[in-house]
């Protein structure tokens, strides 16, 4: 199997290479744009901010590669918000992939912190993506943006107000967590993908 | 829930835990990627490793040595110890680091806070303050590790620090470090009450008490401790079973 992680100018992608190592994958990481269409899985990591990734996926014509993949495609944490239509995050227009919106957390009490840092459950689990994922598991979550609810929520975390912690359209699929450094239960999730 | 977070602290030196001690279930409990890997698998939430060394080679031992730590380690850790510039940042973020911590290069030179920040994101740049109360019942900051003293009060740091962009803040009471006798609730409190990023308490875990306390009456978002876990004068699993009874939001 042929496993590409998308490099672009967002961080973390170190992190999500060695956790496909650690499950036996050699993945490319490549902005190549044949070896990401030629590529079995794909994933899109990211941390960073949304309009400047944009801006550098545009640049490059990758944000109309990545719409048009057709095999399964994994979108982590700043890469998920990117498939979304919109981000509040300065006012960025995504992929659009997903129709859900990118709203910046707003919390009405001071004592809840933004960027929400730290380990939170994912439940109403649906999809392969989960298989084998209990219902209140803990993952990882670094993000002051959060993705809503709609018709493509597979996964449901509490900050603020519920929000999209998954996402599913057709072949693809975005987690706000970090699966890459959310212990067994993110090694699971990356297994399902590559699985898919 | 947002959980509350337990964080095991591994002093480094020439690429060696310090105070490593003897652990059964590893083989060597002074390779920090060994002990390490052992803290992910009983439920640490994050690990930090602290760089104490203090030569020349330092740089390229540390990036080697965070290098390793991702290969093997499927939770966030924070490196921290001597950094001063992006560059040194970058390598560290670049071998797998998901976070930094600067200490004293942040407090002679604000700026570089703001820096990290644009350049590399809050949510990977942590401001670690030694302090220690004094007999005016004020806490104050300290530098050089514990060595030196400023006159500026923690509570003006902390808040320069959270406009500037850090996203969390280590507050080591010197007061508490290595008495095992509690941490330090109040200042605790009074960072977690009034600041809009987390406050990771430590200094003075001896017991799973503390770590309740910190997290109830300190309002901390972690708590960290180093040589209570090295020398399994408290068990990670125990210690969060312990704080799941009690009702506190943890990750079992």
């Amino acid at each position: 199997m042929n496993t590409v992680i998308i490099q672009y100018n967002a961080g973390n992608i170190q992190s999500v290479l060695y956790a496909l190592e650690r499950l036996g994958v050699s993945a490319i990481v490549t902005d190549n744009v044949e070896a990401i269409q030629a590529a079995d899985k794909v994933i899109f990591p990211g941390v960073g901010e949304a309009s400047t990734a944009m801006h550098y996926l545009k640049e490059r014509g990758l944000d109309q590669v990545i719409k048009n993949l057709k095999q399964p495609v994994f979108g982590i944490c700043l890469g998920m918000q990117l498939m979304c239509a919109y981000s509040e995050e300065n006012d960025t227009t995504c992929l659009g992939i997903f129709e859900e919106q990118v709203k910046a957390f707003n919390p009405t009490e001071a004592t809840i912190k933004v960027p929400q840092i730290g380990w939170n459950t994912i439940s109403g689990l649906k999809s392969d993506l989960f298989k084998g994922v209990n219902e209140e598991s803990y993952t990882y979550f670094v993000h002051g943006y959060y993705a809503a609810l709609g018709n493509h929520t597979i996964a449901t975390t509490n900050y603020v107000q519920p929000y999209s912690s998954a996402l599913h359209k057709g072949n693809f699929y975005g987690v706000q967590f970090h699966p890459e450094k959310s212990a067994k239960v993110g090694e699971q999730i990356i297994q399902n993908f590559l699985n898919l | 829930m947002l959980t509350k977070r337990i964080i095991p602290c591994l002093d480094i030196k020439d690429g060696r835990t310090v105070k490593g001690i003897n652990f059964e279930q590893i083989r060597d409990a002074g390779d920090p990627i060994e002990l390490g890997a052992l803290y992910a698998e009983q439920g640490a939430d994050e690990l930090v490793f602290l760089d104490i060394t203090a030569t020349v080679e330092k740089r390229k031992t540390l990036s080697e040595l965070v290098n390793k730590i991702a290969h093997r380690i499927n939770i966030p850790f924070t490196v921290g110890g001597g950094i001063k510039t992006e560059e040194d940042v970058s390598i560290l973020l670049q071998n797998g680091a998901d976070k930094i911590s600067v200490n004293t290069a942040a407090f002679l030179d604000p700026t570089i806070i703001n820096r990290f920040a644009k350049n590399f994101g809050s949510q990977c740049v942590v401001l670690a303050i030694d302090a220690k109360c004094e007999e005016d019942n004020n806490w104050y900051v300290y530098l050089n590790g514990g060595r030196k003293k400023t006159d500026k009060l923690v509570t003006d740091w902390a808040k320069e620090a959270v406009d500037l962009g850090v996203g969390e803040i280590l507050l080591t009471s010197m007061n508490h470090d290595g008495t095992k006798q509690g941490f330090a609730l109040d200042i605790t409190a009074q960072l977690a009450e009034t600041l809009s990023v987390p406050i990771i308490a430590s200094g003075g875990g001896g017991n799973e008490q503390h770590f309740y306390d910190v997290f109830t009456k300190g309002k901390a978002d972690a708590a960290l401790a180093a040589s209570i876990f090295h020398y399994k004068e408290v068990a990670i699993p125990d210690l969060k079973q312990y704080l799941h009874n009690k009702g506190i939001a943890i990750r079992l």
